[in-house]
């Protein structure tokens, strides 16, 4: 591979000064690599806001469209999870920084701490995420697969909501079969970022393994540094989901 | 035709390929598929876009057999559906799209900006890799009984009406996405991050320049086709969405989100096409290109315009006359930087000092087509005449005059010349030059009786057509048998030289670009040292006084 140390023309030796193990061989310096490496990160990070922006575009469009559909559905939402996990995911964000942090002032016992609470916390936030779901799959409310409307088209037949939302009416039939369509981006959306959590959980595990082998703390803090840069990305769609999915309709 | 070259080829009889590059540094399969050095990931890709290529040819060659007479008589209609189908997703996700910056980008992009690799190199192997599997997703749907909706998906079509393998292309084209999201992202961070010392954005050379205007694209653009694809694949799998109208969705909602990504996507093809030209046009007229700032920025340009011109494909699909107005006005501006482009590479062809090797001819090709083919786009910008010409055979062969009169003489104009640099050895002159006149008569036999056929309202995407219309059509089915000789050529004798090609040393055609500056084929590391750049680009007395000085410092 490119980055083996020997050099193809015999004549030609290796003429550039020493550098660390973890510099890659086509680097000319640490400082190259960190700059290139980041660099790709936030790209990478760009090219992610349009992916989710799809699906923001049309969320909103069909939010202004169905506007009525749309808000008895989001009134299905437990706000009390939603928040917890907004909650989690802050907390996560935080304790991805401390790692960061620790990775650069190499303190090992501290960066592996830091690293499994982001670990345990990511884990939480899907487990409540779970509840979510399965919530929905019991009450008939996953498109396609599990679906009823008539919670909105008779909202007394759901106490439980119904309850909370007195003022909620009952939809005729043709809006009622819209929230179909909030509960399928509700889905998407929540479905994508879940599994952009599943991947970066993936990621830490990894990591650990890595940071107990002392891997980040010898002053190479690209790995940890980038994978932070998409840990708090992931965070950040879940701030505009948040809001965007629970919250718009509650004033 | 002998006297007039620039052609330095050094003595045959002791000319030598260097014995380490990067060709002959490791043996082995695995040495292949687990390479990280670009030069090889390129020629990977070389391999793989060609085979896609031949397949889509051959797809072509079978649409143009039916269309040879008015009855649907060689294969059914909806075979026919399928067979369109499958020629423009093939062409345009798996050559296209690919065909210059994965191939002849990857070679040289980090050559010609003075580094040892792409930033990412397992990134771009992981491209690769991204693309194979696509490509097998496609060519199971090929063999499971292919996909009919056309190449833009059209909903609800897509959605509810056809019962063909519309979920696996999806996520096929859904995978040679990211493929090509990799790669734009890894030039970015190269072009950004990776400069030799000297090396000022304005000493690039062009092609690196349009490529980074094309990867702005492709990492801006690719994800929203990404998300759109899925959200098609959910509302085909679980029968609910967004776009199909029966559930209450939007189609034209798909059509924005489409034609976001493949507008743009037009110019991910035809900007680096032109980068080659800018190249080519340069070292065989020896100038520097004229205006190069002007060039440079109408790429950035056309990036940025190409973004903005999305709704002139939905001209007769309801949007309002407001948005129709403003779209085409803005679709107009993107002429500008192309006529910049076009305008320049004229003046640097005055009073230049022009030979006509093969990459200048398919290059003089690429001018002549891209030109026509940029013109009738105004045509269709224009929102009155484009309700009269959209949907029929003047569309097809506005897209074919820009994307293979424009896109694919590009690609093989940087073929042809960077090719001595890939392998180290030259392609047969003769022939190949004669390759690039038949692909231009059989080309314009091919497509210019489209615009005509069009013109006369004949419909695109049918397998029928009113007997009036078959002369033309015989006309540009005798061009694509010719086309195919023009296309079938130089694979025989690019594979020829590989072995018996002349021995092309260093710089045979007295380039300025850092990658004739190092052997050929180059290293692994592509330069024993990391070069300075102590000149601008296109410098030609900055290469004499080079020579001067070698043979100063050999005496």
């Amino acid at each position: 591979m490119s980055d083996s140390s020997t050099t193809a023309s015999g004549a030609v030796v290796d003429a550039h000064h020493e550098h660390p193990p973890y510099q890659r061989h086509h680097f000319e310096s640490v400082d190259q690599q960190f700059d290139a490496t980041n660099f790709a990160m936030w790209l990478f990070l760009l090219t992610e806001i349009m992916f989710f922006g799809g699906l923001f575009t049309a969320y909103l469009i069909m939010r202004n469209w169905y506007y009525p559909a749309f808000v008895e559905a989001s009134h299905q939402l437990n706000i009390g999870w939603g928040t917890a996990n907004t909650g989690v995911l802050i907390v996560s964000s935080f304790t991805m920084a401390m790692g960061v942090w620790s990775a650069e002032m190499r303190k090992k016992g501290l960066l592996i701490l830091f690293l499994s609470l982001t670990f345990i916390l990511g884990l939480a936030f899907l487990g409540i995420k779970s509840i979510e779901y399965s919530e929905k799959w019991e009450k008939h409310h996953v498109p396609g697969l599990n679906w009823s409307d008539a919670s909105f088209v008779n909202p007394a037949s759901d106490p439980e909501v119904h309850k909370l939302y007195p003022q909620d009416k009952p939809l005729a039939p043709d809006m009622a079969a819209k929230t179909e369509m909030y509960f399928f981006l509700y889905f998407a959306m929540t479905g994508m970022h879940a599994l952009h959590m599943i991947i970066g959980i993936s990621i830490l595990g990894f990591m650990l393994v890595r940071a107990r082998a002392g891997a980040y703390t010898t002053g190479h803090v690209t790995y940890v540094e980038n994978f932070g840069l998409y840990w708090h990305f992931v965070d950040i769609v879940w701030i505009f989901l948040f809001p965007l999915l629970y919250l718009i309709s509650r004033y | 035709m002998s006297a007039a070259t620039i052609v330095q080829l050094p003595d045959q009889s002791t000319a030598r390929i260097p014995k380490m590059n990067f060709l002959t540094k490791e043996n082995g399969l695995l040495s292949w598929l687990l390479t990280g050095d670009h030069k090889r990931i390129a020629t990977l890709y070389l391999i793989s876009i060609t085979f896609f290529f031949f397949i889509g040819g051959a797809l072509a060659g079978l649409i143009r057999l039916e269309l040879l007479t008015p009855q649907t008589d060689l294969m059914a209609a909806d075979t026919y559906n399928k067979v369109f189908t499958m020629h423009g997703v093939i062409m345009v996700f798996f050559f296209l799209v690919p065909s210059v910056p994965a191939t002849i980008g990857n070679f040289l992009i980090p050559m010609m900006v003075g580094a040892r690799d792409l930033a990412l190199p397992k990134v771009n192997l992981l491209s690769w890799y991204l693309y194979v599997i696509a490509g097998c997703m496609a060519i199971y749907t090929m063999a499971a009984g292919g996909v009919d909706t056309g190449w833009t998906f059209t909903t609800p079509l897509s959605t509810h009406y056809l019962n063909t393998h519309v979920i696996s292309t999806g996520l096929a084209i859904f995978v040679a996405g990211f493929s090509s999201i990799f790669t734009g992202l890894n030039f970015i961070v190269t072009i950004h991050k990776m400069r030799c010392p000297g090396m000022t954005w304005f000493r690039l050379p062009l092609f690196v320049w349009s490529n980074y205007a094309a990867s702005i694209l492709m990492v801006l653009g690719t994800p929203v086709l990404a998300i759109t694809l899925v959200l098609v694949v959910l509302e085909r799998s679980l029968h609910i969405g967004v776009f199909d109208p029966a559930y209450g969705g939007d189609p034209i909602l798909f059509q924005h989100l489409f034609w976001f990504y493949s507008h743009p996507a037009v110019y991910i093809m035809i900007l680096p096409g032109m980068g080659v030209i800018s190249e080519v046009v340069s070292t065989f007229s020896r100038k520097r290109v004229f205006g190069y700032t002007a060039v440079a920025f109408s790429s950035v340009a056309i990036a940025v315009f190409g973004f903005f011109v999305w709704a002139h494909h939905m001209f007769i699909m309801g949007i309002s006359n407001y948005a129709a107005l403003v779209f085409s006005l803005l679709t107009m501006l993107v002429a500008v930087p192309s006529a910049i482009k076009i305008f320049n590479w004229a003046f640097t062809l005055y009073k230049g000092s022009i030979t006509f090797e093969t990459p200048m001819l398919y290059a003089f090709g690429f001018m002549g087509l891209f030109t026509i083919g940029g013109m009738t786009g105004v045509f269709l910008g224009a929102t009155g005449t484009d309700i009269h010409l959209t949907e029929t055979y003047f569309i097809v062969a506005h897209f074919h005059f820009v994307m293979v009169g424009g896109m694919l003489m590009a690609f093989l104009s940087g073929i042809h010349f960077w090719w001595p640099k890939w392998t180290g050895r030259m392609y047969p002159e003769k022939i190949s030059q004669l390759a690039a006149i038949v692909t231009f008569i059989g080309f314009n036999f091919t497509f210019f009786p489209q615009f005509i056929l069009g013109t006369l309202g004949m419909p695109r995407r049918y397998a029928a057509y009113p007997p009036e219309f078959q002369s033309l059509n015989v006309f540009s089915t005798a061009g694509a048998s010719i086309l195919g000789v023009g296309y079938l050529l130089p694979i025989i004798y690019l594979t020829w030289s590989l072995k018996y090609g002349a021995v092309a040393g260093d710089n045979p055609w007295q380039a300025t670009g850092l990658e004739w500056q190092t052997q050929s084929p180059p290293l692994t590391e592509n330069f024993p040292v990391i070069p300075v750049m102590d000149h601008e680009a296109y410098d030609y007395d900055w290469l004499e006084k080079q020579e001067q000085k070698e043979v100063a410092s050999v005496g």
